[in-house]
């Protein structure tokens, strides 16, 4: 999945780093990533893994990192699940 | 109680940009139905209106300071009277933190140049709070 992640990162984040570089816990927003940048990571991971995120998890900690990022997928994954 | 004061600035592009990408996807999670009506000209949705709505909501949102609360962008609504002054209304989340927050009154600002979101133009936004139902007057 964090292969996934690193994709659409790259494609939407508009980093000045290649996000092969950034280790999984490191801060997207301190490795250059913008909030509206983050907004395009966030329809790019609904899109890609047709889901959405819901109202709670609209925060700045859910989408600073690829490990964030990857333990709200699973997060919502798993309430799909129930 | 100290002041609170809240910037941002969004390049124009990347608006451009995200509408391009995402389309109506981008339009519904970030914008209400009214800001995207109100960023709609003859020529299609105007990126540069929704840029200086977004550089709206981020200012206000370094305004309430959300900690570990999820904050939806289309939560923060810009409004545009016909005169020409700018409102903002709060719902939901972003208007529980503002009481939350016990703040009554708030000013922001945010300037542009080119690329920027506002034509260069300077902008002073004072937010008032009311009780219940917050409303943020300019």
């Amino acid at each position: 999945m964090n292969d996934e992640i690193r994709q659409i990162i790259s494609a939407h984040a508009r980093l000045p780093v290649d996000v092969n570089s950034l280790s999984d816990d490191a801060d997207l927003y301190e490795a250059g990533m913008t909030s509206h940048a983050s907004v395009n990571v966030m329809l790019g991971l609904e899109d890609h893994f047709d889901i959405e995120f819901p109202d709670h998890m609209l925060k700045r900690s859910v989408f600073e990192s690829i490990g964030a990022i990857a333990s709200a997928l699973n997060e919502l994954r798993s309430e799909a699940a129930v | 109680m100290a002041l609170r004061v809240g910037t941002d600035l969004v390049f124009i592009d990347t608006v451009r940009e995200s509408i391009e990408a995402h389309a109506e996807h981008y339009l519904e999670r970030v914008y209400t139905d009214r800001e995207v009506e109100d960023c709609r000209g003859s020529n299609g949705i105007d990126p540069e209106r929704l840029a200086a709505r977004f550089a709206a909501k981020e200012a206000t949102l370094k305004v309430l300071r959300p900690r570990d609360q999820g904050i939806p962008w289309n939560s923060i609504e810009v409004r545009r009277d016909p005169s020409g002054w700018v409102e903002l209304e709060l719902s939901g989340p972003a208007a529980a933190l503002a009481a939350d927050a016990g703040r009554d009154r708030a000013l922001a600002q945010h300037r542009s140049r080119g690329r920027f979101c506002n034509r260069g133009r300077r902008r002073r936004l004072l937010f008032r709070f009311g009780r219940g139902r917050p409303i943020i007057g300019a």
